[in-house]
């Protein structure tokens, strides 16, 4: 029987008493929201907390996904506690970011998914874990709270290492921003053993079009390495140029070189490695189908 | 602590650890044996009870969690008089063998047809992908989902007819 070690439980009325809680009980303390990740820890004791944080009451503050005007640039917010359900049936995300339903779909189950947070998964800094490679692809920031105010730090700041991140003791990330800008099209592309599954190895893919030209393109892989990793070179690679198979190809063939996978259970590293380069390569052209048929 | 939750439609108040697993919490604190304990790890889906309509995978949540909230679970299915559609479907249809998994997709099928009283079987399959049954009795479980979806439709056509019936 799996069950955590004793903790204490306080339910946070607010996100300014959630910070207070955290900053009150420092290292021992954490938060929880959809529990999917955290309490698998505490039952294996892999995770061993003196005080949990629950801050699911907290929906009208940290569940939301709007479209707005931040500091002058066109964003998407979606608030941290938002969870995978909610993001899945989105028609604002499915219409602006599919990559964010083609990744939901195949993220955990449909039970699971009742649950689970985007705060959550990020905070989780799972190198496997498919919303990371979402936000890494789509160059999200992520907005952390903390008494002192609030600060902005970008997806590639975000995870300091596997099961880390940038989010200190006492502090909350609440909101993960997405920037819009026009011309954009993306995908999601992962390889499971089964449904529901951690990706042997995933491939996210947004590309940003003008008149036929690409005028910025992004790929995220989640498992080919101890980051969620984001793939600059492949974007310079297509910057610049027409989409075309050719173009593809080779940035599937940097994306395959550009990652670091280790043999595991799921496969070995240069079964990995193919799949970096094939599931790239399926997933910009969809995105390229994608950005030529958006309106937006 | 104490927690205090509607659990089937009427409130109760223990006091737990915080550590308590809300599948621990129905079933050795309130003696609600029909919701099962399975994998302990939110993979085999047979713990799935229904918290605010929604199916939740109980052995990957506190009880504390659920305090202020409405549980329900597999013995409030039942009806007044007779079984819910979706027990009498899993009856009618052969829906379980060994009967393991069964509470879990009882639980989830109740909450699809609440939300979608006409699912096709993709979607009926998708609902279930959380849930495993390992008598892989897969395709009669479907089927059962089915059949208390026309048995459903059935009883609401019968409701909608006027009084006296139609000349």
């Amino acid at each position: 029987m799996q069950v955590p070690a004793p903790f204490e439980y306080e339910r946070a009325t607010s996100v300014d008493h959630a910070i207070a809680l955290l900053e009150q009980r420092g290292d021992g303390a954490r938060v929880i929201a959809g529990g999917h990740s955290l309490l698998p820890m505490m039952k294996l004791r892999l995770a061993n907390l003196e005080y949990v944080v629950d801050i699911n009451d907290l929906g009208d503050e940290l569940s939301y996904v709007r479209r707005e005007t931040v500091d002058g640039a066109d964003v998407v917010r979606i608030g941290a506690l938002t969870r995978h359900r909610d993001l899945l049936e989105s028609e604002l995300l499915a219409d602006l970011f599919p990559i964010f339903r083609d990744a939901e779909r195949v993220i955990a189950d449909p039970v699971v998914r009742n649950r689970g947070t985007l705060g959550g998964s990020l905070c989780q800094a799972d190198p496997s874990e498919d919303l990371s490679a979402v936000c890494s692809t789509l160059d999200a920031l992520c907005v952390i709270r903390g008494s002192a105010g609030t600060r902005v730090v970008p997806m590639r700041d975000f995870h300091r290492g596997p099961y880390e991140t940038a989010v200190a003791d006492a502090e909350l990330l609440v909101e993960v921003r997405v920037p819009v800008r026009p011309g954009a099209g993306s995908a999601y592309e992962k390889v499971e053993r089964r449904a529901g599954d951690w990706a042997v190895v995933s491939a996210g893919a947004a590309v940003w079009l003008d008149g036929g030209t690409i005028v910025d393109a992004r790929v995220g892989l989640a498992a080919v390495g101890p980051h969620t990793t984001d793939l600059p070179a492949v974007g310079e690679e297509l910057r610049g140029r027409a989409p075309s198979e050719e173009l593809v190809a080779r940035a599937g063939a940097l994306a395959a070189a550009g990652c670091e996978p280790a043999t595991d259970q799921r496969g070995t590293a240069e079964y990995k490695r193919h799949l970096a380069d094939q599931l790239t390569r399926r997933a910009l052209r969809r995105a390229v189908a994608r950005a030529l048929g958006a309106t937006h | 602590m104490q927690v205090t939750m509607t659990v089937n439609g009427d409130e109760v108040t223990r006091e737990v650890e915080p550590r308590t697993l809300l599948v621990h919490f129905l079933r050795d604190h309130l003696g609600l044996t029909g919701t099962h304990w399975g994998c302990d790890t939110s993979n085999c889906g047979t713990c799935v009870v229904l918290v605010d309509d929604e199916p939740v995978k109980s052995c990957t949540m506190l009880a504390a969690m659920a305090g202020g909230h409405a549980v329900r679970t597999v013995e409030g299915l039942e009806r007044p008089v007779g079984l819910d559609p979706v027990q009498q479907g899993f009856v009618e249809c052969h829906g379980l063998q060994c009967g393991f998994c069964t509470p879990g997709m009882l639980m989830t099928a109740r909450a699809l047809l609440d939300r979608e009283p006409d699912p096709d079987e993709a979607t009926i399959r998708e609902a279930i992908s959380g849930q495993i049954c390992r008598c892989t009795g897969y395709a009669t479980i479907v089927r059962s989902i089915q059949w208390a979806a026309r048995e459903e439709a059935a009883e609401r056509a019968t409701a909608s007819e006027p009084v006296g019936g139609v000349r």
